[in-house]
C-alpha cells in the first residue's frame, strides 16, 4: 500500500478499525479529538459500534461492559479524561479482562492545557486505579509507530487479558506524518472461554471484580501477578540508536527521544560519542537493559516532557553505578533539539557525581531559564 | 376398586431461571420478589440463554449468584453503561440491570439519564427502598422528607438535605424513554401488577421498542427498624402518597406493538 499523509489521531483511529476493533466508546476532549470524530463515521459505516458516551466515565464502563463479550474494544482520552476513567480501568484489571486504550497526554495538572506532555507516565504505569495491577503501556515516537501498534495493543491486551494502553503525547495525535497502514481486518471476536456472551449450550458465565473473600482476592492478586511477570518476560521493547561506542547514553520516550535522537545525531556531527536508548514499552519497563547499557556508559542523560517521571526507573536499574543527569521540560513545553545537544555537551566536559540529585540539579539549571 | 388418583397440579416452583443458591437478602426484604419475578418472566419469554444481566453496587451485589443467566459486575452507579457497551455488540441478547436507588438515583444518575435519553433498548429493574440498604441505612437520594436514616438521624431536612428524586416521572420526560412505569411489591395484588410490567419491559427490549425501567417500591425491614408486616403497611402509607403508582412513559410505537 502505498504511503500516505496522515494526521496521528486519525491515522490511530483508523488503524484500530484495520485491526478488527468492533466497539468504540469515548468522549470529546482536546487533543484526542479526531480519534473520536474519526470513529463516529467510520464505525457505523463498517456496521461496527460507536458510542459518544456522557463522560469518560460512562465511556470506560461502555468499554468494560463490551468487553466482557469479548469483542475488540478500545476507548481514547487526553490526562484528565484518563482519570476520570481510573475507577473502570481498576475494574477491568480486577475482571481480567483485554482493553485498548490510548491517552493522547496533554500538560497538566489539573485542566493543565492542551499542549504535549508526558506527565502522565506515573499514573498509567505505576497504577492509578486503586488496588494491585499492571497495565501495559507503550510509547511510540511518531505516528508510523503508533500505527504499527496497534494490532500489537489489541494483540497483548487478548493474550494477557489485561489493559494495553498507547501512550503518545498531543504532539503526535495532532501531527501529521506520511503512514502505510495496516491490512484491512474484519472486526474480531474471538470464542474465549470467560465471555458472557448469552449461556447458550453451556453453563453461565460471571465476570466481576469482586472477591468478598479475602483469600479469594488475594489468589486474584497473585493471578494478575502472575501474569504480569510473564509480560516482563516477554514484552519488553525498545529502540537504540548509537549506542556501540556511545559514552554518554540518551534516554528518553515517545515525542521527548524523538528530539534527543535529533540532538544525538547533531552531537555525533561534533564527534561527540553519544547514542539513544528509547524505550517503548514503558510498563514493562527495559529495566535490564538499561543496567547492561549503564555498565558501558560514563554517564546518561534522562530526558522527558515531565520532572522526572521515568527517571526513577532509571535510576532503579543503574543503581548508583554511574551519574545520571536529568533534563525536562514541563505543563506543555516541547524541548528543541538544541536545549538537548547543549546538555549533551554540557555533560560531556562536566565532572560528574555519583551522588548527585539529578532533578535538584535540573532545577537550579531551570532557575535561570524560566526566570 | 377403584383408585383414587389425583392429578399433579404444579402451582408454584423454582424458575429455571434461577440458581439453586439460597439469597443473602435480610428477612422481609422485597429483593427476594423482585428477583423472582424477573426469573418468571425470562422463564416465560424464553430468554435465560440469550440474557446478560448486569448487577449494581449495594444489597444486589451479588444478584448474579441468583439468575441463573451470564452475568456482569459493574461498579457504583455504572451499570446502565456497562449495559450500553454489552448490548452494542449483542444486539440480538437481552440485557438487563437490576439497581437500587443509590446506585441509580445518586451515584449513577449520569449514567441512567443518558441510556435513557440514547433509548438504550436495555431493560432496568428499579428497587426504590428509600435508603442505602447495604451501608447500613443512610440517606439515599428517594429519602422520604423527614425519614430518619443513619446519616439523617433527625429527620430528612429538605432545607439542608435536599428533596426526595421520583426518578420515573423524571426520565419519563426524555423522548428516548420507551417505557417508565412504576410498581410496588407491597402486596400480592401489586405483586401481580408488578410482575405484568416487568414482562412488558422485556417485551418492549426484544420487540427493539427502546429502553424501559419498572421502579419498584420496596422494603427494607432491617434498616427502617420494622418487621416485615409493618414494613409492607410503611410502603403502602408513606411511600405510595409521595411515589404514585403508575405509567408514567409509554412511547406511542409501544402502544401500537400492543405487547
Amino acid at each position: 500500500m502505498a504511503r500516505e499523509l496522515w494526521k496521528g489521531n486519525e491515522a490511530i483511529a483508523e488503524a484500530a478499525v484495520r485491526a478488527g476493533l468492533e466497539a468504540y466508546f469515548g468522549y470529546p476532549i482536546t487533543p484526542q479529538n479526531e480519534i473520536l470524530e474519526w470513529l463516529s463515521h467510520r464505525m457505523p459505516e463498517l456496521g461496527r459500534a460507536f458510542v459518544q458516551a456522557e463522560a469518560e466515565l460512562g465511556a470506560i464502563n461502555m468499554v468494560y461492559g463490551a468487553a466482557c463479550t469479548g469483542a475488540r474494544v478500545m476507548t481514547s482520552s487526553s490526562s484528565p479524561g484518563i482519570s476520570l476513567m481510573m475507577e473502570g480501568i481498576s475494574y477491568i484489571a480486577g475482571t481480567e479482562i483485554p482493553v485498548v486504550l490510548v491517552n493522547v497526554m496533554r500538560g497538566g495538572p489539573g485542566l493543565g492545557n492542551i499542549a504535549p506532555s508526558q506527565g502522565d507516565y506515573n499514573q498509567i504505569c505505576k497504577g492509578g486505579g486503586h488496588g494491585d495491577y499492571h497495565v501495559i503501556v507503550l510509547a511510540p515516537a511518531s505516528i508510523q509507530e503508533a500505527v504499527d501498534m496497534m494490532p500489537l495493543a489489541f494483540d497483548l491486551a487478548e493474550k494477557y487479558l489485561t489493559i494495553c494502553c498507547v501512550l503518545i503525547d498531543g504532539s503526535i495525535g495532532q501531527m501529521m506524518e506520511p503512514i502505510e497502514l495496516p491490512e484491512m481486518r474484519p472486526a474480531q471476536r474471538k470464542d474465549f472461554p470467560w465471555a458472557t456472551n448469552g449461556a447458550k449450550n453451556r453453563p453461565r458465565r460471571i465476570l466481576t471484580s469482586i472477591y468478598l473473600d479475602p483469600p479469594e482476592e488475594e489468589k486474584t492478586n497473585l493471578r494478575l501477578l502472575k501474569r504480569w511477570e510473564a509480560i516482563q518476560a516477554n514484552e519488553i521493547r525498545s529502540k537504540e540508536y548509537f549506542l556501540d561506542d556511545a559514552e554518554i547514553v540518551v534516554i528518553g520516550f515517545g515525542t521527548a527521544g524523538r528530539v534527543a535522537l535529533s540532538a544525538v545525531r547533531a552531537a555525533r556531527a561534533k564527534g561527540l560519542k553519544v547514542g539513544l536508548f528509547r524505550p517503548v514499552s514503558l510498563s514493562p519497563y527495559p529495566y535490564a537493559r538499561v543496567a547492561e547499557l549503564a555498565g558501558k556508559a560514563k554517564a546518561f542523560l534522562v530526558v522527558e516532557m515531565n520532572a522526572g517521571q521515568m527517571l526513577d526507573d532509571v535510576r532503579l536499574a543503574v543503581n548508583g553505578r554511574i551519574p545520571i543527569e536529568f533534563y525536562g521540560r514541563l505543563g506543555g513545553v516541547v524541548p528543541f533539539p538544541d536545549e538537548i545537544l547543549d546538555e549533551i555537551q554540557r555533560i560531556s566536559t562536566a565532572d560528574l557525581q555519583l551522588d548527585g540529585n539529578p532533578v535538584a540539579d535540573w532545577m537550579k539549571r531551570m532557575e535561570a531559564m524560566v526566570r | 376398586m377403584a383408585t383414587l388418583t389425583i392429578p399433579d397440579n404444579l402451582v408454584y416452583e423454582r424458575p429455571q431461571s434461577f440458581t439453586d443458591s439460597p439469597t443473602h437478602y435480610c428477612p422481609g426484604c422485597t429483593h427476594g420478589v423482585a428477583h423472582r419475578l424477573v426469573a418468571e418472566v425470562l422463564d416465560e419469554m424464553g430468554l435465560a440463554n440469550r440474557t446478560v444481566g448486569v448487577a449494581p453496587v449495594g444489597c444486589s451485589v451479588f444478584a448474579y449468584n441468583y439468575f441463573n443467566t451470564d452475568f456482569v459486575e459493574a461498579a457504583h452507579g455504572r451499570a446502565p453503561a456497562m449495559a450500553t457497551g454489552i448490548k452494542r455488540v449483542l444486539p440480538d441478547h437481552i440485557v438487563f440491570t437490576y439497581q437500587g436507588d443509590g446506585d441509580l438515583a445518586s451515584i449513577g444518575m449520569g449514567e441512567i439519564v443518558h441510556a435513557a435519553a440514547r433509548g438504550e433498548n436495555i431493560t432496568v429493574i428499579f428497587i426504590n427502598n428509600a435508603n442505602y440498604g447495604m451501608t447500613g441505612g443512610q440517606m439515599a437520594p428517594t429519602t422520604l422528607p423527614g425519614m430518619k436514616t443513619s446519616s439523617s438521624p433527625s429527620g430528612r431536612d429538605v432545607e439542608t438535605q435536599g428533596y426526595p428524586i421520583r426518578v420515573a416521572e423524571l426520565l419519563a420526560t426524555l423522548e428516548g424513554a420507551g417505557f417508565i412505569v412504576r410498581r410496588s411489591l407491597h402486596d400480592p395484588a401489586n405483586i401481580r401488577k408488578a410482575k405484568k410490567a416487568i414482562r412488558t419491559a422485556f417485551e418492549v427490549q426484544t420487540h427493539g421498542l427502546g429502553f424501559s425501567l419498572v421502579e419498584l417500591l420496596s422494603t427494607c425491614p432491617t434498616n427502617w427498624g420494622m418487621t416485615p408486616v409493618d414494613a409492607l403497611k410503611w410502603v403502602e402509607s408513606h411511600m405510595l402518597p409521595f411515589y404514585p403508582l403508575g405509567d408514567y412513559k409509554i412511547a406511542p410505537a409501544i402502544t401500537a406493538a400492543k405487547i
